[in-house]
């Protein structure tokens, strides 16, 4: 790509960016969230059309004005939200729109033998071609879909977060067969916002900057503060601020907790102040915990005692009265309702603290949500903005901004970083410091283990649904917790 | 600061072609513009908006109520029966506004305790309650109520001027705009409407949301049938039939989405003048019957098409 810029309006999404990928390289594409990463991602795959610039394959000048151009020159893109169809067979979405067949009757053995040819390829030979596509898991899903990539004869995959969603396992596997795949000469514009993962195994690295192209680096020459530093425009000083805080007496107790069949033997507690991290491989009943605790899930076993006091939610309206807080993973489906104001979706939880007998003073309320948008630092242009306008990271901390009205004694964080760039997930350490400061106790689940070990005080390791240990992070390893989270397990 | 600006602009669409259509009447039809005729507009198109009102509820909770005209027959045979009975008039329109809240609450637990969607639900309550008010009634028109109160409910004056059913109307439609914007019972509609799941997580009981909504729409359809009823003196038990289908005309004319969680009253009170005025002009300018459905039908169409254009971008 050279020279490619994007304008929508008035706002210059894309300012004269040049980007080069070689066959056989795994190039990392990174820049925060506003950077211009989607523009860039839309263009290259048809969605959208450059206003100036041009684009390149093998030396020569292409047009991609729609995504049907970008297949048929060999550019396939994995998005993070994967796009097949549930109800379908693999074979079924494997061939969906160049479907085999004669006369117009389709010919199913011959797609299903292609099919798992396609698939022994990305080393998913264990994947039954007639297993409906949604029964499949996340990383499996993506493993379809690299290999409709391959049947389409991509040339350049670009995948958009890939390992969002996946286990550590999961994330390896994904690794290997993208080194196989550089070895065929595919070449990869990888899209991540988790360095290490980009230091693992990419090759090259571009960096982005509101619209700009800040700069071209060889993995082997670079580091992750120039990385960082590159991206955030400043030096950002400590990716996970540190945390000065003795944690007090027991705010949260629980004991031999279980649920209906998915989780058992769960014990723990935390302080007040403290910050226990709970770590696993997805599936091994982490966030079942946060459910039980917060009256989502039925308890079938086991007691929670919060202050000393017996807690036994029906329903998430009892977690909260009693001072629970809940920062949901998803948080375009469970965290905010997108069609409401930043104002309404902050003040949602504690709408009660500023009315009398039902009705909403709202002065009080919009002072309130003033306060908390200048304390979290929430960037936005007006309470009134619909929440949806929001950068991701914002977006997180209304999430935030809801259960801080009134500060929760326990709160429970569920990937509380996820989809966040390297500037807003430091903002947010910072948020979870000052609650812990102020004596909130935290039971935060994340699958970034790097996250994990630096900013909690106790690490949980959770295996199938029971707890495989309690570590202390000051003395334990990433090793150590994976060795833990996977022991016995056959992946 | 452009998208808000035309959001703005877009919302008061229905506004704006209400005022031109009115302007357009005045200069056609010198019947138009007097206060006598506004008035009648305006009492005509009282009942379906007090069942829009309620309907907006339903509908910004993603909902929808069906059941709205079988409701008004019911409330309107049980205080006539009773009326007939030798009750108080008073006593009769109370009890009926309850036999509503019942219905209507009714709706709302089928909905929430037995999870069926408010379209299936409410199209049964539509089906069972018309066979009820034909039961209670045993298929014939109940008239003549001597109460001088109940009369006045739909036919009385205001200062002799503006009819009682248009001061119902206004009422309640400060009465919505209040619950809407400046109640927690508002914001929740909003929110449960917008995405149940994150509300629930929030503490919402929305459950409880949903029952109340429905209730409400139920009253409101009863209270519909109390002036109906008063109006005409006689309850009908086929009284309200596709009354439904006006009040969500009416909702959606006025901007409320049928998706949930996005709209206003200020919308439906504007959309259900807007049929009203329609009505009248196409009365006044002769048009002949079979026209005006035709007219009516692009209107809406239109209306809607306009709605959904600039969301595009």
């Amino acid at each position: 790509m050279r020279g490619v810029s994007k304008a929508f309006g008035p706002v210059r999404v894309l300012e004269h960016v040049d980007l080069s990928i070689a066959g056989g390289e795994i190039h990392a594409l990174m820049g925060e969230n506003g950077a211009g990463k989607s523009t860039l991602l839309k263009i290259l795959s048809g969605s959208y059309s450059a206003d100036a610039g041009e684009i390149l394959i093998d030396g020569r000048p292409v047009r991609i004005g729609a995504t049907t151009d970008a297949a048929s020159l060999g550019i396939a893109i994995i998005h993070q939200e994967l796009n097949l169809i549930a109800q379908l067979s693999v074979v079924d979405n494997l061939f969906l729109g160049r479907e085999r067949a004669r006369f117009g009757v389709l010919e199913r053995s011959r797609m299903r033998t292609e099919a798992a040819g396609w698939l022994a390829q990305v080393g998913a030979a264990h994947i039954d071609p007639e297993q409906d596509a949604g029964t499949l898991s996340i990383g499996r899903q993506q493993l379809v879909e690299i290999a409709t990539a391959l049947s389409r004869n991509a040339r350049v995959l670009i995948m958009d977060e890939p390992t969002a969603s996946l286990t550590e396992h999961e994330i390896q596997a994904l690794f290997t067969i993208m080194k196989d795949l550089k070895a065929q000469g595919v070449a990869i514009l990888y899209v991540s916002h988790r360095l290490e993962e980009i230091f693992r195994i990419c090759d090259r690295i571009t960096v982005l900057r509101d619209g700009h192209l800040v700069g071209e680096r060889s993995i082997s020459e670079t580091n992750f503060d120039e990385v960082v530093k590159m991206m955030v425009g400043r030096e950002l000083h400590e990716r996970f601020p540190r945390r000065e805080v003795a944690p007090g007496p027991v705010r949260l107790k629980v004991e031999d907790l279980a649920d209906e069949g998915h989780i058992g033997g769960i014990s723990f507690e935390v302080r007040a102040g403290e910050v226990l991290g709970i770590a696993g491989l997805i599936g091994a009943g982490r966030t079942r915990i946060l459910r039980t605790l917060f009256g989502l899930n039925r308890r079938s076993a086991g007691r929670v005692l919060l202050d000393d006091a017996p807690l036994r939610p029906a329903r998430p309206g009892d977690a909260i009265a009693a001072g629970i807080g809940f920062v949901t993973e998803d948080r375009k489906r469970q965290g905010l309702v997108q069609g409401l104001s930043v104002r309404k979706n902050a003040s949602l939880v504690h709408l009660e603290q500023y009315s009398r007998l039902g009705i909403v003073n709202s002065r009080a309320e919009r002072a309130a949500v003033h306060e908390l948008i200048e304390e979290l630092q929430i960037r936005t242009r007006d309470s009134e903005l619909e929440v949806k306008a929001l950068s991701g990271g914002n977006q997180q901390k209304v999430v935030f901004a809801k259960w801080l009205a009134r500060p929760p004694r326990v709160l429970l964080l569920d990937e509380p970083t996820r989809g966040v760039d390297v500037g807003g997930k430091a903002e947010i350490y910072h948020i979870i410091n000052r609650l812990a400061a102020g004596g909130t106790a935290i039971v935060m689940v994340s699958s970034e283990l790097p996250e994990v070990l630096a900013m909690s005080d106790r690490i949980l390791v959770m295996r199938e649904g029971r707890e495989a240990g309690i570590f202390d992070a000051g003395r334990t390893s990433q090793e150590e917790i994976m060795a833990a989270a996977t022991e016995g397990l056959r992946i | 600061m452009s998208v808000s600006r035309r959001e703005t602009l877009q919302r008061l669409g229905p506004f704006i072609a209400l005022l031109v259509l009115c302007t357009g009447l005045a200069f056609l039809s010198p019947d138009f513009l007097t206060v006598a005729n506004l008035f009648d507009v305006m009492r005509q198109v009282s009942i379906n908006a007090v069942i829009a009102f309620g309907m907006t509820l339903a509908i910004l909770l993603g909902g929808i109520d069906l059941s709205v005209g079988s409701i008004l027959a019911v409330s309107a045979v049980v205080i006539a029966l009773m009326m007939k009975a030798g009750f108080a008039a008073e006593l009769a329109t109370l009890i009926g506004l309850l036999c509503g809240a019942l219905m209507g609450a009714a709706n709302g637990l089928v909905i929430t305790k037995g999870k069926v969607a408010p379209f299936i639900a409410t199209l049964g309550m539509m089906t069972l309650l018309r066979g009820v008010a034909l039961v209670l009634s045993q298929g014939s028109p109940i008239s003549g109520f001597p109460s001088a109160f109940f009369s006045t409910l739909g036919g009385g004056y205001l200062g002799g001027v503006v009819p009682l059913p248009v001061v119902w109307m206004l009422a309640l439609f400060a009465v919505f705009w209040f619950l809407l914007e400046r109640t927690v019972f508002g914001r929740h509609v909003y929110a449960t409407g917008g995405n149940a799941e994150a509300a629930w997580l929030s503490g919402v009981n929305t459950d409880r949301v949903q029952i109340l909504v429905y209730t409400v729409s139920g009253v409101m359809a009863a209270a519909a049938g109390v002036i109906l009823t008063s109006r005409l003196n006689s309850a009908q038990p086929t009284a309200g039939a596709g009354y439904e289908l006006d009040a969500i005309t009416a909702v959606v004319l006025g901007g409320t989405s049928l998706a949930g969680g996005r709209g206003w009253i200020f919308g439906t009170l504007i959309g259900a003048l807007l049929i009203g005025v329609l009505n009248n002009g196409l009365n006044l300018l002769g048009v002949s019957a079979f026209y005006q459905q035709v007219i009516k039908g692009s209107v809406i169409l239109l209306a809607v098409l306009l709605d959904r254009v600039p969301k595009t971008e």
